[in-house]
């Protein structure tokens, strides 16, 4: 398999930076799964935080911090490993990688379609914290790929099958990015089912820093 | 005056385990070497080592280690924290969190894979978009079968690690000012590329160009040294 359509290093940046919402990181993760290349400029972009917190200034904690961390683990222990052994991992490749398919609780199989009209069906994915949407789409082969969102930034990632839109042809792994710019009327190809991870930009944007500052205390 | 010289006194001395066990012991002991002498001998390290560090809390729970790794890292990481928006007592309770699962996960830690300060920084990231943000972060599995593998995994030994980072910092200092800036914006000031427009009042699309220029010169100083060239085109 040779992956054509990347992410763009500002977004493979923003996902190792931790600034990305949920819904785009799930789509960043699940192409690095299937992209050696980008999974490799990810982790340049990780060693960048890393080099970035070794030069950052200090701030002091508090005098009894060591101690009262250290009081912590001690009356905390054990507990190690609890999420390592809970993550069950089978030897068959699934259709879904990781991280997608524990978003979807299980492989194509396992999935319940719901009907969109014109033969595609789709699946909303439930993230914790709801800035953006994800969703599964299911395209019939020869079908047009609906519109999924008029307003921001769209990525869309192949799983099964293909589309094709005025950039070439998008196979299993390619990432088509979009935006209010691009013209974009993907076509899904013949033979198979096109299944692709659509995800959209956020729905708010907070435009003023106060609001911005304010979000994480008052919870949207 | 930093955390560091708080806990740690002169944190730069260079002092081994093998000399905290002779201190504790009477001076008569020295002669007759027992157990407890040949094991410490073993597991001697450099304090100052945060690689070493990782490595002996994941063997064996080293309290000293983990120490010399609180007193580094700990005001980094609230530092870090505190530049994405948190109060500081919030900061605190973060980089305590922090902390605590670098104690649990020490023995993950492969020096051979990540930078000590790489590993950390991934910790400190995913603590604070749980709690900070309460959203979870989305991650491939390394044991996923559907994963598909390197084409050829490039063992990168500890200092090839190190000398990365290095290299990385020396190359941030060869990028303009505003590449700099933009390139801490998006690590530290939590904003989507919208929102470094607006704080910067320039286009998004600048953003994006200096952003991908910036990072493009640091890929080629670590490309030079030690990448294999990326396949393919990035859209
Ligand atoms: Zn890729």
């Amino acid at each position: 398999m040779t992956i054509r359509h990347h992410i763009a290093d500002e977004i493979l940046a923003s996902y190792a930076s931790g600034s990305l919402p949920e819904s785009w990181s799930l789509l960043v993760a699940t192409h690095l799964a299937l992209c050696p290349s980008c999974r490799k400029a990810a982790r340049d972009a990780e060693e960048l935080g890393g080099a970035l917190l070794d030069e950052l200034t200090p701030v002091d904690l508090s005098e009894d911090a060591f101690d009262k961390l250290m009081s912590k683990l001690e009356s905390a222990e054990p507990e190690e490993e609890a999420v390592g052994a809970k993550k069950q991992t089978t030897e068959i490749p699934s259709v879904l990688p990781e991280p997608l398919k524990s978003y979807l609780g299980g492989d194509l199989h396992a999935l319940n379609w719901k009907r969109l009209g014109k033969g595609a069906y789709h699946i909303p994915i439930t993230l914790r914290n709801g800035e953006g949407k994800a969703r599964l789409l299911k395209v019939p082969a020869g079908q047009p790929v609906p519109a999924h969102g008029h307003r921001g930034e769209e990525l869309t990632l192949v799983l099964t099958g293909s589309f094709t839109t005025h950039q070439g042809e998008f196979l299993r792994g390619d990432v088509e990015a979009a935006d209010d710019d691009v013209e974009h009327m993907p076509v899904a190809g013949p033979g198979e089912d096109c299944i692709c991870l659509a995800i959209t930009d956020a729905p708010l944007k907070f435009k003023s820093l106060g609001a911005r500052i304010a979000q994480p205390f008052i919870g949207i | 005056m930093s955390m560091h010289d708080n806990i740690s006194g002169s944190g730069r001395e260079r002092s081994r385990l093998r000399l905290v066990v002779v201190n504790n012991d009477a001076p008569q002991d020295l002669g007759a070497p027992n157990p407890e002498m040949a094991e410490a001998l073993v597991e001697e390290f450099d304090i100052d080592d945060h690689a070493a560090c990782l490595q002996a809390v994941g063997a064996h729970q080293d309290k000293r280690a983990f120490k010399s790794l609180f007193s580094y890292f700990g005001p980094r990481v609230k530092a870090y924290v505190m530049r994405l928006g948190c109060q500081p007592g919030q900061a605190e309770e973060l980089t305590q969190e922090t902390m605590i699962k670098v104690w649990r996960k020490a023995s993950q830690f492969d020096a051979s894979k990540s930078a000590p300060s790489t590993w950390i920084f991934r910790i400190a990231r995913n603590q604070r978009i749980d709690v900070f943000r309460r959203e979870n972060r989305p991650e491939l599995d390394p044991n996923d079968p559907s994963l598909i593998p390197e084409p050829e995994e490039a063992a990168d030994s500890v200092i090839e690690q190190k000398q990365s980072e290095m290299q990385l910092l020396e190359a941030m200092n060869h990028l303009s000012e505003d590449q700099k800036a933009i390139l801490k914006l998006s690590f530290f000031e939590d904003m989507s590329h919208g929102r470094i427009a607006e704080h910067l009042e320039i286009p998004l699309g600048t953003v994006k160009s200096r952003l991908r220029l910036a990072l493009g010169k640091l890929r080629s100083t670590l490309d030079d040294s030690r990448l294999p060239p990326t396949d393919g085109r990035r859209v």
